[in-house]
């Protein structure tokens, strides 16, 4: 099995592939995430192999394939979420504006100040409304008054549209709230402590279809301001709100006999349910497989 | 031949007759009331046992009970002045050597096991052999103590001392609490971790802020059980050297000259030397009764706290 080699050690600073830039049309705004050849193994295992695509700012960028293909994985990896697992790897380039996140020189505390997570199960802390917000806030130093942390509580909550059912039990504990509150509560602790990009794995896997509807257009309103990167099994919802969607599938790789992940195109959303060029995702966004 | 059938012809009738509840589930029915018999048999026992300990200390209980608790120990039953305050005093001083050796170093080491230790070979090998601890029988222990704490390190705890006892039972517990602690800290929901980390939490924020509080409850939990098993234990304070006989002072509980001083008494060994002595005088057959009284009230007050500990803790994990 060809084995990709590790990224020459880049440079942390400028460092734009223009032909990364040109392989992906209709770019407008800056890049976020740049990935090239990425590669994640976990133990001997590889997972996913040879990603490589870009991220804009301002946008939704979706992700979707069936099961096993590798794309909560690569969403692990732009925060370094995937250290938490001993035995995973990372090669290849993933560089977050412009800087190689994987550079051991690089703080992943700091990567993940930056780079908020919304998780597929909601997992509020098993604390107040109030201290769920304030809990990022509180260990990144962002608020030295009472003041200041109330305003940013209520500000978070007003963004992930849920300020006006808890206001009056900020006290109260965040587990009494309901799943679709409960995740847009996840929402808001993400963006209290002032993300440059949220990472959301499924986030409307565990809701009804009401609850979904109102994180999708929570979505879309916060976009301006973040960018957004979304692992989605609905591919009606990658088809609603997403501006680019990232198909991937499970290959079997035949010298393993081990299933694995593989980018198998990347496009603009419309593109990629209308005209997609692999026979593969028009099999997938048209319902043939998977 | 017709394709056998699980439930036969399809007619309402028949499924409504099929359906009815048959006779009674023979071997269920068995297999629930052995259960029943074998939780009897335990609660029968200890009712036995606690009836007859009550039974036998009713006198001296009832007699002369603040007596009983200020007293001391003496070469004859019928003496007015005889009780446990010296074997109050032991013990309470050995659980205090648990509480402050035996917690924070199991606690920490559980700790490090579950969230720093890779999860290699060498560290597997550590929590295997830590277990092993866990079996090992407390005359083990008690060796251990005579040989380091008592004979070793006698300059610094006083030779046969309350401190020797102390440290010898805090080795001996420390690998139920590291292990109960392991537990608890496991049973902490990687979701809760996460969440902490996608925040920008550093790992110590993530322990401090998520893991402990969560995990407290099973904690207190464990480690006070492990604290009332430390402090029944007989055997290691044979070896580490409760007196026997008659023990000169009459120390306080706050009396700390009496922690490493030659010469100390405990709540199990005192047990053991009047049922002994009860061949002689059957009248410290009563009065070992006694002593198991006040050691049940004492186990079961600690056990009480972690109750409380263990409730408050889980109101606050919400």
């Amino acid at each position: 099995m060809e084995q990709a080699e590790p990224e020459a050690s880049p440079r942390l600073g400028l460092d734009i592939d223009r032909k990364m830039q040109a392989a992906v049309p209709n770019s407008t705004g800056d890049t976020v995430f740049e990935v090239e050849d990425l590669n994640v193994y976990y133990g001997d295992f590889r997972a996913v192999q040879e990603a490589t695509f870009t991220v804009y700012e301002h946008e939704i960028t979706a992700m979707i394939g069936p099961s096993g293909c590798g794309k909560t994985t690569v969403l692990r990896c732009f925060n370094r979420m995937n250290d938490l697992i001993p035995i995973a790897r990372v090669e290849g380039r993933l560089d977050f504006r412009e800087v190689p996140i994987y550079d051991p020189r690089v703080d992943p505390v700091e990567v993940r100040r930056r780079i908020g997570m919304v998780f597929q199960k909601p997992n509020p802390f098993p604390k107040s409304i109030y201290d769920n917000i304030a809990f990022g806030p509180r260990v990144c130093g962002m608020a030295k008054k009472k003041s200041e942390l109330d305003g940013i509580v209520e500000q978070s909550l007003n963004r992930a549209a849920l300020w006006d059912e808890v206001k009056d039990r900020l006290k109260d504990s965040a587990l009494g709230l309901s799943g679709g509150q409960q995740q847009r509560l996840c929402i808001a602790r993400a963006i209290a402590v002032d993300p440059d990009v949220l990472l959301m794995d499924e986030p409307c896997s565990a809701l009804d279809p009401i609850a979904t509807a109102r994180i999708e257009d929570l979505m879309q309103e916060i976009k301006n301001d973040y960018t957004i990167v979304i692992v989605t099994h609905n591919m009606q919802q990658a088809a609603r709100i997403s501006n680019r969607t990232a198909f991937f599938t499970a290959q079997l790789d035949s010298t393993t006999d081990q299933r694995c992940g593989l980018l198998v195109e990347y496009d603009r959303t419309e593109t990629i349910f209308s005209n997609p060029s692999d026979e593969r995702t028009e099999n997938y966004v048209t319902g043939r497989f998977g | 031949m017709a394709k056998a059938r699980l439930i036969g012809d399809r007619t309402n009738k028949m499924m409504v007759q099929a359906m009815e509840r048959r006779a009674t589930d023979v071997r269920g029915r068995v297999f629930q009331i052995t259960l029943l018999v074998t939780l009897l048999i335990s609660l029968f026992i200890l009712g036995v046992l606690i009836v007859d300990v009550v039974v036998d200390a009713w006198g001296v209980l009832t007699g002369r009970p603040s007596g009983f608790l200020t007293g001391t120990m003496r070469s004859l039953s019928g003496d007015p002045k005889l009780g446990v305050q010296q074997a109050l005093v032991g013990t309470f001083w050995i659980a205090v050597f648990v509480a402050v050796l035996a917690f924070p170093i199991g606690i920490g080491a559980a700790i490090w096991l579950e969230e720093y230790a890779l999860k290699n070979r060498f560290t597997r090998f550590i929590e295997l052999n830590i277990r092993n601890l866990a079996g090992v029988p407390s005359i083990v222990y008690g060796l251990l103590g005579l040989f380091l704490f008592v004979k070793s390190l006698g300059g610094l705890t006083g030779g046969k001392s309350i401190a020797s006892a102390g440290i010898t039972l805090a080795i001996l517990v420390l690998p139920i609490v590291i292990i109960t602690t392991q537990e608890a800290i496991r049973a902490v929901p990687q979701g809760l971790k996460e969440g902490a980390y996608g925040v920008g939490a550093t790992k110590w924020t993530m322990i401090r802020s998520q893991v402990l509080p969560y995990a407290a409850p099973g904690i207190f939990t464990g480690t006070l059980l492990s604290m009332s098993r430390g402090i029944g234990e007989a055997a290691p304070l044979l070896l580490v050297g409760a007196v026997s006989g008659r023990l000169g002072s009459n120390p306080g509980f706050f009396d700390f000259s009496a922690i490493n001083a030659e010469a100390f008494m405990a709540m199990p060994v005192i047990i053991v030397e009047w049922v002994q002595n009860s061949g002689r005088d059957p009248g410290f057959a009563e009065a070992a009764a006694a002593a198991i009284v006040v050691l049940l009230v004492f186990v079961i007050l600690m056990n009480a706290a972690a109750i409380f500990l263990r409730n408050h803790f889980e109101k606050k994990r919400g």
